[in-house]
């Protein structure tokens, strides 16, 4: 309880030394689970943190501590940048949710913003991006390219995150290829090489001539590009470098603009608590530049369906639509609510695959 | 010439120095390291050994210094039995899973009743996992004489697996929204292991004490530490003294199967909070190093623990305060390693510049 008192007491201390002294400058921290260097998610949160410096210059202070794993750990290096006074601290990955909660309990004047989360608190705020959006203009791409008609899928975790993408690359590429059939890994890691390589390989063997991924780093990438005739996306990262076979496109997390709008809000004085979960629209989701690879009719088809999302004219997740097993989800025209998106933990109908348990 | 002797004995004072002198030669080179990265490196070693102790928010990184070393010594203590013995458990790992998945069920199994037996079961419980674990081996050695090396290592990818599946199914939070990961034991008053959760004081960091002074008792005064020595030090010389190798290997291996269930379960009801599929941070393989680091000596294990997470902890705050990549930080732990076997090669030889002619 004391403790509690003097943390608290501290971080109050804190803060009314850092608004004398920092009227010039806002300390934003961010805690990466990955490292820096990691090629998509934690490198794309790193290049929104340089966003952020390179927008206010010397009004800021970022610092950032990455590889932090889940849990313990967390809570000490978030509990460790509230204590040295930072007035707004992104924590990027899902299993900071509690440690970032707990922390904020005991530091009431610092900002926290949490990614992927659903626990907010008058100071914790949550961000995500519409991933599922990108996953419709792959699913499109992938269901006019395959010429196998199986179209395999590294799965990380069965969150519904992840089965979202799974949905959305499925509903978008039998629209467009009736005949595809979808071939789903589960990976049960955000980042290992080896054995992402490993399920790149079993589903190229199964007859997959598409390989999309949920994972974040380029071996899958690699592995496409050693067999050969096989297509790829590009995950959190535009992974380039794979361009313009295998890699034809990519979906890029861009959280460069809402990094630089919360910070500027904290320095406003404007910050508020909020869930935000933006899409194409806002910019959050990028869709990486469609390489020659693909025919010029399909790129067009592509860029349509990305320009109709983006402008909220068209939702990926639009009726009629069935669950797996086969009852009835949205009727025709209907659109999913956030709601069941946000816990979706089902496979829509046809997808011939079971969601582990 | 620079030739290398053997000494008749090992040497106890430089055994007892070693581990000093490779800290001292650690920070050098480690300073080096962070001078090529441009950083001070003066400030660098200060703020990784230095802040966390007696620096401006120590009030705050004493206990966590407990909260990090509890688990290591805790498994490292069991893992030094064996190790005397030349039985290798290189599974640790695998068994503070499965001690936090059994200890973790029964607590969740009761939610949201409360009562004082919870706890005490749950301690019972992770116990018994991480030592179930731990027997697959031992049996299988004793039985069919199988590597108790690959074995227990292979098992820590199997309860990995295990934990996985418990992540997002049987042990689930029904109200996490479909994420994986069990419900927050911290928010279930009788399924948590903090004696005092502001101060940062779990029930954990008490077992390791006490761990350490059992271990130290048993090596020191009791026939069975005597053999487990003995085995270790003359397999031959044992068998001829009647020591019943059966026996030794189901005992070392249980004993450090349970203290690794312990470290599990005492993690995942405070500090950790929940079962989730990330919930494993290598404390299992760490300990291995802080068995060896600690001379596998109970109050040396102890120290070593500390040593450890100070590094582990320092290293954090360097990375936030000074920018240091983490993968900086892991190459500074392993010179630390690194020196100190380097540094092993002085207490068995002796170095003498030879003054003797090429003749």
């Amino acid at each position: 309880m004391k403790l509690t008192k003097l943390l608290t007491t501290a971080a109050v201390a804190l803060g009314l030394a850092t608004t004398a002294m920092a009227s010039e400058k806002t300390k934003v921290g961010f805690v990466y689970v990955g490292p820096v260097g990691d090629g998509g998610w934690t490198y794309e949160h790193d290049q929104g943190r340089k966003a952020v410096v390179a927008e206010f210059g010397d009004e800021v202070e970022t610092t950032y501590v990455e590889s932090v794993p889940e849990g313990a750990d967390a809570e000490r290096v978030i509990t460790q940048m509230a204590l040295q006074g930072a007035d707004l601290i992104f924590t990027t990955s899902f299993g900071y949710m509690d440690p970032t909660i707990n922390v904020a309990k005991k530091f009431p004047d610092v900002k926290f913003e949490h990614a992927t989360g659903y626990k907010t608190a008058d100071n914790v705020s949550v961000y995500s991006a519409r991933f599922y959006e990108g996953r419709a203009v792959q699913g499109h791409i992938a269901g006019r390219m395959t010429k196998s008609n199986v179209i395999g899928y590294i799965a990380s975790f069965p969150i519904p995150e992840v089965i979202r993408g799974i949905n959305s690359a499925y509903i978008h590429a039998k629209k467009v290829n009736p005949d595809i059939q979808f071939k789903i890994i589960w990976a049960y890691t955000w980042f290992d090489p080896a054995k992402e390589a490993d399920a790149a390989k079993a589903l190229i063997e199964q007859g997959a001539d598409v390989i999309l991924q949920h994972t974040d780093s380029t071996a899958p990438q690699a592995a496409a590009q050693a067999a050969g005739n096989v297509i790829t996306f590009g995950q959190a990262s535009d992974m380039s470098e794979y361009a313009p076979l295998p890699r034809v496109s990519s979906i890029i997390d861009n959280w460069a603009p809402y990094y630089i709008a919360r910070t500027k809000a904290v320095m406003d004085g404007t910050w508020e608590s909020t869930s935000t979960w933006d899409g194409i629209g806002a910019g959050m989701v990028g869709i990486g530049e469609i390489s020659d690879a693909v025919p010029a009719d399909v790129k067009a088809e592509a860029l349509a369906l990305k320009d109709s999302l983006a402008s909220g004219e068209y939702h990926a997740f639009t009726g009629p639509l069935n669950k797996q097993d086969g009852s009835p989800w949205l009727a025709e025209g209907e659109t999913a609510d956030d709601g069941t998106l946000a816990g979706m933990n089902f496979y829509v109908e046809g997808i011939e695959a079971e969601i582990p348990n | 010439m620079i030739s290398l002797e053997k000494r008749p004995m090992p040497s106890r004072t430089l055994s007892m120095a070693t581990p000093i002198i490779a800290v001292i030669i650690t920070m050098i080179a480690g300073g080096l390291l962070f001078v090529v990265l441009g950083k001070n490196p003066f400030e660098a070693i200060r703020t990784i050994f230095w802040d966390p102790l007696l620096g401006e928010y120590a009030f705050y990184y004493r206990p966590q210094l407990l909260v990090k070393a509890a688990p290591l010594v805790l498994i490292a203590i069991g893992l030094s039995l064996g190790f005397k013995a030349g039985i290798w458990n290189i599974g640790a790992e695998g068994q503070y899973i499965i001690g936090a998945l059994c200890g973790a069920g029964v607590g969740l199994a009761f939610y949201p009743t409360e009562s004082i037996l919870i706890f005490p079961a749950m301690i019972l419980a992770g116990a018994l996992g991480g030592w179930a674990w731990a027997m697959i081996p031992a049996l299988l050695k004793v039985k069919f004489g199988t590597n108790e090396i690959l074995v227990s290592l292979m098992l820590v990818y199997v309860a990995e697996q295990l934990l996985a599946s418990m992540s997002l199914g049987l042990l689930k939070n029904p109200e996490g929204m479909g994420f994986p990961g069990s419900r927050n034991l911290n928010d279930y008053p009788s399924a948590n292991s903090w004696i005092n959760e502001a101060a940062g004081l779990h029930w954990g960091m008490a077992f390791a004490f006490i761990a350490v002074i059992f271990a130290y008792v048993l090596l020191n005064r009791h026939i069975l530490g005597f053999n487990i020595r003995l085995t270790g030090e003359a397999p031959r010389a044992a068998r001829f003294s009647g020591v019943n190798p059966t026996r030794l290997i189901l005992f070392c291996l249980g004993t450090s199967g349970a203290l690794a269930g312990l470290a599990g379960l005492f993690e995942v009801s405070g500090p950790s909070g929940q079962v989730s599929i990330d919930f494993n941070i290598g404390y299992g393989f760490t300990a291995i190093i802080v068995a060896f680091l600690g001379r596998l000596h109970p109050v040396g294990i102890l120290l070593a623990g500390l040593l450890m997470a100070l590094t582990y902890i320092g290293g954090e705050i360097a990375q936030g305060n000074l920018g240091l990549p983490s993968a900086a930080i892991q190459v500074f732990q392993g010179m630390l390693l690194f020196f100190l076997l380097a540094l092993d090669l002085l207490t068995n030889f002796r170095i003498r510049f030879a003054a003797r002619g090429t003749a």
